[in-house]
């Protein structure tokens, strides 16, 4: 259990430095998404298996999909596509395959040997979500409050992002196609 | 078995956090500041499961739901106004942006 916590905590701290000292946002990327992964990994060793889902599901996930958005629409043109041919060379995707990899292989260790339960047992789902519709149905009322006012935000601040870019690219025809 | 000692997870989430801390204070790019802004928001969700699996409650993972709400609307409309920043200062240089006045 222990040398899981470590395996899975140097590879969190090797993809975040190498997160923060890359020069281009898509390998920041590849590297901030195996760091959210080893820190699940550290989560489920911790004995909160539903805390590493919604790492998974909505960091590594959802969060990590806006930002590869964000970066293809600010990288438009000739100049990007060039960029893109040569980012797939190997040595680019080697280091966070790498990392993945050795996440993966710690994953199915202790999928296998059984080790996945910690001495002191586990926080079940079952129990946070008691908790969660209990004594923190507020908490949920006003996170739920919150979730839309992001929404508003980033729609009122995009809509109007749309519509000037529109109208500017007019005779240039639509940018991004 | 020996269980991970709470001690040495926090040790883990004060490093991932002076991590984003320092990419927030040594870059410029405005995705990169975003992203360490995400890296230190996770090692303050991640102290909180920490805490919570050592009493064996839940209220850990709850924070770290509410934490995780927070990032994902804190990301969203920050994204939103980096593609802002980026139609009007054509860069991300995070200095570009200094003038706010519209």
């Amino acid at each position: 259990m222990n040398a899981a916590f470590y395996l899975a905590a140097a590879v969190a701290v090797t993809a975040t430095v190498l997160t923060i000292t890359r020069t281009s946002a898509v390998h920041a990327l590849l590297y901030l998404v195996v760091s959210l992964l080893a820190v699940a990994v550290v989560f489920y060793v911790l004995g909160a298996p539903f805390a590493a889902a919604l790492e998974v599901i909505v960091y590594a996930g959802a969060i990590i999909v806006l930002f590869v958005f964000v970066v293809m629409m600010l990288n438009l043109g000739e100049a990007a596509a060039a960029e893109e041919r040569r980012w797939i060379a190997p040595r680019y995707w080697i280091g966070p395959a790498a990392l993945s990899a050795l996440l993966a292989a710690e994953l199915c260790y202790l999928y296998v040997s059984g080790a996945a339960q910690p001495s002191g047992g586990a926080v079940r789902p079952t129990v946070v979500g008691a908790a969660l519709f209990g004594p923190y149905l507020l908490a949920v009322e006003l996170a739920s409050m919150l979730l839309l006012a992001g929404l508003v935000g980033a729609y009122h601040i995009g809509r109007h992002l749309f519509a000037d870019g529109a109208a500017r690219a007019g005779p240039d025809g639509p940018r991004g196609e | 078995m020996a269980s991970v000692s709470p001690s040495q997870a926090l040790l883990l989430a004060m490093i991932l956090f002076a991590l984003g801390l320092a990419g927030v204070l040594a870059r410029r790019n405005l995705v990169f500041l975003l992203m360490s802004i995400e890296i230190m928001l996770n090692a303050a969700g991640l102290a909180f499961v920490v805490a919570g699996s050592r009493w064996h409650q839940p209220d850990g993972q709850i924070l770290f739901i509410l934490v995780l709400t927070l990032a994902a609307s804190e990301v969203a409309v920050g994204l939103a106004l980096i593609l802002r920043i980026h139609q009007r200062n054509a860069s991300l240089d995070a200095d570009a942006a200094a003038k706010l006045k519209g």
